[in-house]
C-alpha cells in the first residue's frame, strides 16, 4: 500500500513537471514610449486568449503577463502587440501601422527615445 | 414635461446640445505662464522652462514671456514642469488655460512638493457606481468638526435639525433618512441601530481622510440593509499621516472642539496613532425666548488608537483600531437642573449619556505571485450604552455588537472579470428601556454574496451582485443588485443601477425625538418580529449622466441624475395627529423619487463655482391618506463659490468658501385638531441659509481659519410647541423646519508637522 503511495506520488510530480503552468509568469520587453502605449499594449495582450493579468512599466519597458500555457505562448503575445503598432525581439509591427501611432507614441524615433519619460535635461 | 418648464434646466440642455459637439471636433491646446520668485516676494516670469507631458516625450520651452502652450496628452493628463535650480512641479492640466504657475526654489533638506491640484470633490467617468469622492481637503470648508457637518457643502447630501430639543444633525440622501443609508468606517458597518441619531457625532472630522459617497443601491459586500445609498468614511492611517496634528476651535455659543492627533513610524512596516478628540459646550443659549435651551450642553471625549502593519513584497496589510467615546448632552428648560429636576415636572429636562467602545481588526493578504487574487477578513465589535430621558419619558438602550466578513477576490479567464465572493456574519444584541416597557432582542445574520465585474477596456463595464442571508428575525431572503456604466462619447458617461435593500426598523433609536414631545406611542402589531412589525423591503433604481467639457477654456462637468425608491413594505412612521406618533406596516405606496442636476465650473484661475438643484417627490399612503413626506422641501437650491490665492514661496496662501442652500417651502405635520395657539401653517416658509469661511495659510506648519454659519440669521419663529406648558398636552419639539440658532461665528487654527 505504501508503495502505491509513493509510486502515485511519483507519477503525479512527474506528470506535473512535464505539465503546463496554468499560472505561468512571463516578462520581456515591449518598446514603446509613455501612457498611451501603456494602454494599447495592456490591451492588445490582454486580448489573448489565455492571458490573465498583464502590467507593462513605462520605466523599465518590461511587460509582465500571467497566462496559460495550456492556452497561449508568450509568442502569441508579441504577435498580438505588433498587431497595434509595438515591436518585442520577436515580432515587429508592420510599418503602416507603427505609422498611425500617435506621435509621442512613435518608439523607433531616436529623438523620442532620447527624451524620454521626464528624465531631467 | 414641468421640468422644461424651469429656465434653469433649459440653460442646461441647450448648453449639452451645442457645446458637447464644439469640444469634441477641436484639439486642445494646454497653455499657460510660468513664474519664479524674484527673491523679493514679488512673482517674474521665466522663460527656457521646460514643459512636458509625464511619461511622454513632446517637450516645448516657455518663451520670453514665460508663456507655453502644448497640445493636451489625454492619456497622461500629468503636466512636468522643469527648470534648474527649481524644484520641478507635476500638476493635473484639468483645463486647456492653466494659468500661472509658480516655481519654487529648490531648497536642499526639504522634500520636493507635488502640489494637489485635483479638485476636492471628485465625480469619476470611470466608476461603474455613482461615487462622490469628498477629500479632507473639502471637510475644511465647514467649521466641520464631526462627520454629521462635514456634508454641509455638499449638495448630493441633505443635512437636517432631528427636533429642536437635542440639535442632532440628521442627514438624508434621496430624501430617505439616514437608516436607509449604510454608514460604513472602512467598509465595516457602523452608525446602526443605537447609535443612528447621534452617532454622526461620534466622528470627529479630523479623524476623517476622505468620504466616498454612493448614491443608490450600492454593492453587495456590506449587506444588505442599504436602501438609497451607502457613506463610507476612511480615517487616517498611521503610516501615510501627518506626525503630528493639532487643532483648536470655538464659537460665538461658547463651543470649543480640540483635535490632536499623533503618528509614529515603529518600523518601516509597522505604525501606530493615537487620536484625540474632545468639545465642550457650555453656553446657556435662549435668544428665542421661549424658555428653553436654543442648543444643549454638552461635552465629549473621544480617543482612538490604531495600528497599521504593511508589508507589500509578502503581500501583508493589517490594522488593528481601538476606538473609546463617552458624551453627555444636557438640555431643556434653562432652569432645569438635573440633580434637582430629574423626571419631575418642577421644569422639563434631558440628559443623554453615551458610552461606546469599539475594536475593529482588518487583516488582508494580495497573493504574491497573483496580484488580481487576494483574501480578506474583517472583525468588529462594539458595545453602545446609552441611559437617557426627555422630560418625563425614559429611554434606555444597550447594543451589543459582533461583525465578521471574509472576502476572496480574483478573476476568471483575465482582468476584465473579476469575481468577488464572501462570507459574512453578525450579532446585534439590544436591550432597551422605553419607559416601562423593557425590550430584548438578539438579532443574527449568517449570509454569502457573490459579485461579478466586467470591463471591456472601452465603453463598457458592469457589476452585478447578489447576496442571500438568514436572519433570524427577518427571515431568508436575497438581495440582488447591478450597476452598469457606458461611455456615450468622449468625456460622457451613462450609468444605470438598480438594487434591494431589507431592513428591520429600530423605531425608538432612529426616531428618539418624539420623546421629546407630549406625544403618545402606537404601534400596531402585524405579527412581525421586531416590534411586531415587519421588515422594511424596497427597491431602488437610478440612471445619471455626466459629462465633462471644456467651456472658453476651462473644465466644466455637468450631470444630471434621476433615482426612484419604491417600498413594497415599510415601516410608515405618521406625525399626522398631533397627539400620537403612530408606527404601522406600510398599506398601500410609498416611493420616494429625486432628481438632482450639477453644475461645476472654473470661473477663473482657482475660483470654483458649483451649482445644484434638487426636486423631489416623496409620497406615502398614511392610515389617513396619501400624502407627501413632512418637514422636506420639494425644491432645493445650492451653490458654493470657493477661492484660493497662489501659494506663495514661504507657503503663505489665502482660502475663501461661501456656500448658499436654499430650501422651498416644506408641508408641516398636521396639527389642525390642536387649540388655536398650538396650531402651525400647513405650509413652511422658503428661506436660505449661507455659510462662509476664510483660512489664512502662514506656512505649511500653521494656519488659522474664521467662518461663520447661518450668516444672515434665519430661525424658525416658534420651534417649541406649548413651550409655556411642557407638561401639557400640546408641548412637541419635533416639528422643526428651519434651524434654532441664529448666526455661528466660529475662528480655529490648525498645526501640523
Amino acid at each position: 500500500m505504501k508503495k502505491l503511495i509513493i509510486c502515485l506520488l511519483l507519477i503525479n510530480t512527474s506528470v506535473q513537471g512535464y505539465s503546463q503552468d496554468k499560472n505561468k509568469k512571463v516578462s520581456f520587453e515591449v518598446k514603446g514610449n509613455c501612457a498611451m502605449c501603456k494602454a494599447r499594449i495592456e490591451k492588445a495582450s490582454l486580448k489573448v486568449k489565455g492571458v490573465k493579468y498583464v502590467n507593462w512599466d513605462i520605466a523599465s519597458k518590461q511587460l509582465t503577463l500571467i497566462l496559460d500555457e495550456n492556452k497561449c505562448a508568450p509568442l502569441d503575445v508579441k504577435k498580438a502587440i505588433a498587431r497595434v503598432g509595438h515591436d518585442t525581439d520577436s515580432a515587429k509591427a508592420d510599418d503602416s501601422t507603427y505609422n498611425d501611432l500617435p506621435p509621442c507614441c512613435k518608439f523607433r524615433d531616436p529623438a523620442s527615445i532620447h527624451l524620454d519619460h521626464g528624465t531631467k535635461p | 414635461m414641468h421640468l422644461l418648464k424651469n429656465p434653469f434646466n433649459k440653460l442646461i440642455l441647450f448648453a449639452i446640445l451645442f457645446i458637447v459637439p464644439l469640444v469634441i471636433t477641436s484639439q486642445i491646446i494646454i497653455s499657460g505662464t510660468v513664474v519664479v520668485n524674484d527673491g523679493k516676494g514679488t512673482a517674474i516670469t521665466q522663460s527656457g522652462v521646460h514643459v512636458y507631458w509625464q511619461d511622454s516625450t513632446a517637450m516645448v520651452l516657455t518663451n520670453t514671456e514665460g508663456y507655453f502652450k502644448i497640445p493636451y496628452n489625454k492619456n497622461t493628463k500629468k503636466l512636468v514642469l522643469s527648470f534648474p535650480g527649481y524644484q520641478t512641479d507635476t500638476l493635473d492640466a484639468n483645463r486647456p488655460n492653466i494659468g500661472k504657475i509658480l516655481l519654487q526654489k529648490e531648497i536642499d533638506l526639504e522634500e520636493v512638493i507635488v502640489r494637489n491640484k485635483i479638485k476636492p470633490l471628485q465625480k469619476s467617468l470611470f466608476e461603474v457606481q455613482n461615487v462622490v469622492t469628498v477629500d479632507s481637503k473639502e471637510m475644511l470648508k465647514a467649521a466641520c468638526c464631526n462627520l454629521s457637518e462635514s456634508f454641509e457643502t455638499n449638495p448630493t447630501v441633505d443635512v437636517n435639525i432631528s427636533d429642536a430639543v437635542t440639535g442632532a444633525k440628521q442627514i438624508q440622501m434621496l430624501g430617505l433618512n439616514s437608516p436607509y443609508l449604510l454608514f460604513t468606517q472602512e467598509n465595516i458597518p457602523s452608525i446602526r441601530g443605537a447609535s443612528q441619531i447621534y452617532g454622526l457625532s461620534f466622528i470627529p472630522g479630523s479623524w476623517i481622510e476622505s468620504i466616498q459617497i454612493t448614491k443608490g443601491s450600492g454593492g453587495v459586500q456590506n449587506g444588505y440593509e442599504s436602501i438609497s445609498g451607502q457613506i463610507n468614511s476612511e480615517l487616517v492611517k498611521p503610516l501615510s499621516d501627518k506626525l503630528l496634528f493639532l487643532n483648536i476651535y470655538s464659537n460665538n455659543y461658547e463651543r470649543y472642539e480640540f483635535n490632536g492627533r499623533f503618528n509614529k513610524k515603529i518600523s518601516e512596516n509597522l505604525g501606530t496613532g493615537i487620536y484625540v478628540h474632545s468639545n465642550l459646550r457650555n453656553g446657556t443659549i435662549d435668544n428665542n425666548n421661549d424658555g428653553f435651551l436654543d442648543t444643549p450642553l454638552a461635552e465629549q471625549i473621544n480617543l482612538m488608537n490604531r495600528w497599521q502593519y504593511m508589508d507589500s513584497e509578502k503581500g501583508w496589510v493589517s490594522f488593528l483600531t481601538l476606538h473609546y467615546l463617552k458624551d453627555k448632552k444636557n438640555t431643556g428648560q434653562v432652569n432645569f437642573e438635573p440633580e434637582r429636576d430629574k423626571l419631575t415636572t418642577n421644569y422639563w429636562g434631558s440628559e443623554v449619556q453615551s458610552n461606546r467602545l469599539d475594536i475593529s481588526s482588518k487583516v488582508g493578504y494580495v497573493f504574491p505571485d497573483l496580484p488580481y487574487q487576494s483574501i480578506g477578513l474583517q472583525t468588529s465589535y462594539n458595545v453602545h450604552d446609552q441611559n437617557s430621558y426627555y422630560g418625563l419619558n425614559l429611554y434606555n438602550i444597550k447594543q451589543n455588537s459582533f461583525y465578521t466578513n471574509l472576502i476572496f477576490n480574483s478573476i476568471i479567464n483575465n482582468t476584465q472579470n473579476k469575481i468577488k465572493a464572501g462570507i459574512n456574519y453578525s450579532n446585534d444584541n439590544y436591550g432597551e428601556q422605553a419607559n416601562v416597557q423593557a425590550l430584548e432582542r438578539n438579532d443574527n445574520t449568517i449570509g454569502s454574496f457573490f459579485e461579478y465585474s466586467y470591463d471591456s477596456l472601452e465603453k463598457l463595464s458592469l457589476v452585478a451582485g447578489i447576496r442571500m442571508d438568514h436572519h433570524n428575525k427577518l427571515g431568508t431572503f436575497i438581495t440582488p443588485r447591478f450597476h452598469i456604466r457606458y461611455s456615450l462619447w468622449d468625456k460622457a458617461s451613462l450609468r444605470g443601477s438598480l438594487g434591494k435593500g431589507v431592513k428591520g426598523a429600530n423605531i425608538f433609536a432612529e426616531n428618539q425625538q418624539f420623546f421629546a414631545s407630549s406625544r403618545s406611542l402606537e404601534i400596531t402589531d402585524n405579527s412581525g418580529k421586531i416590534y411586531g412589525l415587519k421588515p422594511e423591503v424596497a427597491w431602488n433604481f437610478g440612471i445619471s449622466f455626466i459629462q465633462k467639457l471644456y467651456l472658453w477654456n476651462r473644465v466644466l462637468d455637468f450631470s444630471a441624475d434621476f433615482y426612484s425608491t419604491q417600498f413594497q413594505d415599510q415601516v410608515v412612521i405618521d406625525w399626522e395627529d398631533p397627539r400620537k406618533i403612530s408606527f404601522y406596516n406600510l398599506d398601500g405606496k410609498s416611493y420616494s423619487n429625486s432628481l438632482q442636476i450639477d453644475l461645476n465650473y472654473e470661473i477663473v484661475q482657482n475660483l470654483d463655482f458649483r451649482a445644484t438643484y434638487k426636486y423631489y417627490d416623496i409620497r406615502v399612503d398614511y392610515r389617513s391618506g396619501s400624502l407627501t413626506k413632512p418637514l422636506q422641501p420639494k425644491h432645493r437650491f445650492f451653490t458654493n463659490l470657493s477661492y484660493e490665492t497662489l501659494r506663495k514661496s514661504n507657503g503663505t496662501q489665502w482660502r475663501f468658501d461661501y456656500t448658499l442652500h436654499w430650501q422651498g417651502e416644506q408641508r408641516l405635520p398636521n396639527t389642525a385638531s390642536n387649540p388655536n395657539e398650538y396650531q402651525l401653517a400647513s405650509f413652511s416658509p422658503s428661506y436660505a441659509l449661507m455659510n462662509t469661511q476664510a483660512t489664512r495659510v502662514f506656512s505649511k506648519k500653521f494656519e488659522v481659519y474664521i467662518g461663520g454659519e447661518n450668516i444672515a440669521n434665519y430661525t424658525q419663529n416658534r420651534v417649541i410647541l406649548g413651550s409655556d406648558d411642557p407638561f401639557g398636552p400640546y408641548f412637541d419639539s419635533t416639528i422643526l423646519y428651519a434651524p434654532v440658532l441664529g448666526s455661528t461665528y466660529y475662528v480655529g487654527l490648525r498645526y501640523k508637522l
